[in-house]
């Protein structure tokens, strides 16, 4: 990071590569008389064409290359599409086949969770450069985090073959399904894993967090029965009610100056902020009850929904709900009748939103009389939580603008940490860089 | 493709300062992360790995940075953009060993499947404004610009061999890694062959191994993310699945297609089928738009449970 003093005093905070975020990105931030004028994430992460990549291949081709849009996220890539054809299709899978997809979902959030908070943004809280040096003085808490992860990634490797790319989703179903007994040798991990995240909400309910408040508008998607992974209505806090396949009706997409990445906007150009805050703001009534008594203990259901540097103890507190629900899965699981349903094509627009661990992910994709993807979109997490990012860059900056400039510059990575961004997903997405007087 | 070692990382040997250890990066080209995560997805075994290497920049775990120089350096993905270009000359004089980790940084990824389009069309079919992205024509393996050491394959990497990697790297020693096909681990593990036995397309027999099976073992063909074994016969399987499944060039060559579709010889088995089907959509060279087997040659896209070929056989054991 670097501050400089330019001609005009204006001075420019500058962090040209963000640590621990997934992927490539900088922050700009432009200071005059004392007052932002400029708050700018930019991508440099290279750009693969995902959206052409999958011109012409069909949707079990789609799943497996849409994952790799994501090492940290490929089950909620894999998810948002096989729901899109799903739904065009008119597939029904067996009901045990959509418990799976929670418990695989499951295992990706405990998994993201456990590495978001331990290993990329606790060391901020505690004034550490990584978990590693973390672990010299702590070992027992970065051990924590990373037995979570790996409860997570052996739910991944069991239904799916391994943590990162898994291979068993399929339209229709799953290739293979586990029997009652593959399932056993995750019971007591997760069971380990449930008192781990306990312990995690109780740590971060003791961090401090800087003050910071501010009333964004939230989105998620919810569902009355069921804390959301891959259906219910696309929800804002100002009243927003849409299917998961209407996306585009209240949002669009720009591609910003200077930027490989396209921002997210509603169709009024608002921002909006996705994720666990969200969530737990919107969804906090069907949080699984060992999640929700968690939440009420802590009283901090207020503060996660003003000061997104509680994003941390929001996203705990879904380690807990995804714990749960996974140990529930498990119990109840009965095999389906049928992994893999048969299916037919049917041309016309597949599209669909599922919750990433960071946030809502819509994929639209139009489908050929020959069952091919002529066109796609996808809109990830982060794109469209950059302009909420930026918002609050633009409010907290003043209050870190008296401290030295690395403190200042670090409170401002905290910050954007908070919305655990990742960039790699920016199919079309970070430098922090201030610039002030 | 297996390389030679060309230089080895003992203790005591980096004569950078404090530390005994190696001083190991961690940097990434184009790719999803998905490879350096494996790093932290070894858990249990990461903490003991860092006592015997000391990691000076690895930005997606830690903000302590460093330019080097290294004595272990590993990167992942691919060669993709002009900054790419001048980084990797310059990475590469810095470092002692370099290792590449993943199907982008040893064969440049899915992202590759470009190098048979008109890159500007695909640009400005993703981007509204396309002279803001910064790409290049081709998307290339590390290898294809400077010397590497050691490579990892996979899409993911495997745990297991970066492990024997790592380990192979703090005793001085040369790394274990098979070169043979995913067929060889079917076999070790008694898993059903897909092909013969559901009649299902599968790249096990010319793909390295390393992924343990994992696609038969889910029910369904190789895909190939591992890349092609050493004098793999592409061109002749390419062959046998055209005759046996009925399926055109086109089809055959989308199989291929795939994570590793730029390694030889999947690479011009896939030109030699027509190209890439997205590229001629795209208006690419593709390899010619007289693809053999041409658009709309294969029906409706469809699943339909297959029949087992052979009587009797039940490989989930029941």
């Amino acid at each position: 990071m670097t501050a400089t003093e330019t001609a005009t005093s204006e001075r420019v905070y500058e962090v040209d590569e963000l640590t621990r975020v997934e992927g490539e990105g900088s922050l700009v931030l432009r200071v005059h008389k004392g007052k932002v004028t400029e708050a700018r994430l930019r991508i440099w992460e290279a750009p693969r064409y995902f959206e052409q990549l999958v011109v012409e291949r069909t949707p079990d081709e789609v799943i497996d290359i849409v994952a790799r849009i994501c090492g940290i996220c490929p089950v909620a890539y894999q998810m948002s599409a096989v729901h899109a054809f799903e739904d065009l299709f008119g597939i029904a899978v067996d009901p045990e086949v959509r418990t799976l997809r929670r418990l695989l979902y499951c295992g990706e959030w405990i998994e993201s969770h456990a590495l978001h908070i331990y290993l990329l943004h606790l060391p901020d809280f505690l004034g550490y450069e990584s978990a590693i040096a973390l672990a010299h003085d702590d070992r027992p808490a970065v051990e924590r985090g990373l037995r979570m992860k790996k409860a997570g990634n052996e739910i991944l490797a069991t239904l799916g073959g391994r943590p990162i790319h898994p291979v068993s989703v399929r339209v229709g179903g799953f290739s293979r399904t586990p029997r009652r007994s593959d399932l056993e040798h995750l019971r007591a991990p997760l069971a380990a894993a449930l008192e781990d995240a306990r312990e995690t909400v109780r740590l971060v309910r003791g961090l401090t967090a800087p003050d910071f408040e501010r009333e964004p508008r939230m989105v998620a998607l919810h569902h009355p029965d069921e804390y959301p992974y891959n259906r219910g209505h696309i929800q804002s806090t100002d009243g927003l009610d849409l299917r998961p396949s209407d996306w585009d009706r209240a949002f669009r997409e720009v591609q910003m100056e200077g930027s490989m990445a396209l921002h997210a906007r509603t169709k009024e150009g608002a921002t909006y902020l996705l994720g666990p805050a969200s969530r737990i703001v919107l969804d906090g009534a069907q949080l699984h009850p060992v999640a929700r008594e968690l939440l009420a203990e802590t009283g901090m259901a207020d503060a996660i929904r003003t000061n997104i540097y509680w994003s941390i103890l929001a996203r705990a507190i879904e380690l807990v709900h995804a714990i749960a629900e996974a140990i529930d899965i498990i119990d109840a699981y009965r095999p389906p009748i049928e992994a893999r349903v048969a299916w037919a094509s049917r041309p016309g627009v597949a599209a669909w939103s599922t919750e990433a661990p960071r946030g809502l992910l819509f994929h639209r994709y139009e489908v050929d009389e020959r069952g091919r993807i002529t066109a796609a979109q996808i809109v990830p997490p982060t794109s469209q939580n950059q302009g909420a990012i930026e918002d609050d860059l633009r409010l907290f900056a003043p209050s870190v603008l008296d401290l030295p400039d690395a403190e200042a510059t670090l409170r401002l990575e905290q910050l954007i940490r908070s919305y655990d961004p990742c960039i790699s997903c920016a199919t079309h997405f970070l430098d922090v860089r201030i610039l002030r007087d | 493709m297996a390389p030679e070692i060309t230089a080895s990382v003992e203790h005591g040997r980096t004569g950078h300062g404090g530390s005994p250890h190696p001083r190991v990066g961690v940097v990434k080209f184009a790719s999803c992360d998905g490879c350096q995560l494996t790093i932290l997805d070894l858990e249990d075994r990461l903490l003991e790995i860092t006592e015997h290497f000391e990691i000076i920049d690895f930005p997606e775990a830690s903000s302590s940075r460093s330019s080097g120089p290294f004595d272990v350096l590993f990167i992942e993905g691919s060669v993709s953009t002009p900054d790419h270009l001048r980084r990797i000359g310059e990475l590469r004089k810095q470092t002692r060993v370099l290792a590449t980790i993943g199907a982008c940084a040893t064969s440049g990824g899915i992202q590759a499947l470009r190098n048979w389009a008109d890159h500007d069309a695909y640009r400005s079919a993703v981007y509204p404004r396309p002279e803001f992205v910064e790409s290049l024509a081709r998307s290339t393996p590390i290898s294809e610009h400077v010397p590497v050491d050691f490579e990892l394959r996979g899409c993911p990497i495997s745990p297991d061999q970066l492990v024997e990697l790592l380990t192979a790297l703090a005793t001085g020693r040369r790394p274990q890694l098979r070169d043979e096909a995913v067929c060889m681990e079917c076999k070790r593990r008694g898993v059903v062959c897909v092909m013969s036995a559901q009649g299902m397309p599968c790249l096990g027999q010319v793909t390295q191994t390393g992924c343990g099976a994992i696609c038969p073992r889910m029910g369904r063909g190789c895909y190939g993310c591992f890349g092609p074994r050493e004098q793999a016969n592409a061109a002749g399987l390419a062959r046998y699945l055209q005759a046996s499944g009925d399926r055109s060039a086109e089809d055959v060559g989308q199989l291929f297609a795939g994570f590793t579709a730029y390694a030889e010889p999947f690479r011009s088995t896939i030109t030699d089928l027509g190209g890439t089907r997205g590229a001629r959509r795209s208006g690419g060279g593709g390899g010619g738009a007289a693809g053999r087997g041409g658009p709309g040659a294969a029906g409706r896209a469809s699943y339909l449970p297959a029949k087992p070929r052979m009587e009797g056989f039940d490989d989930d054991g029941h």
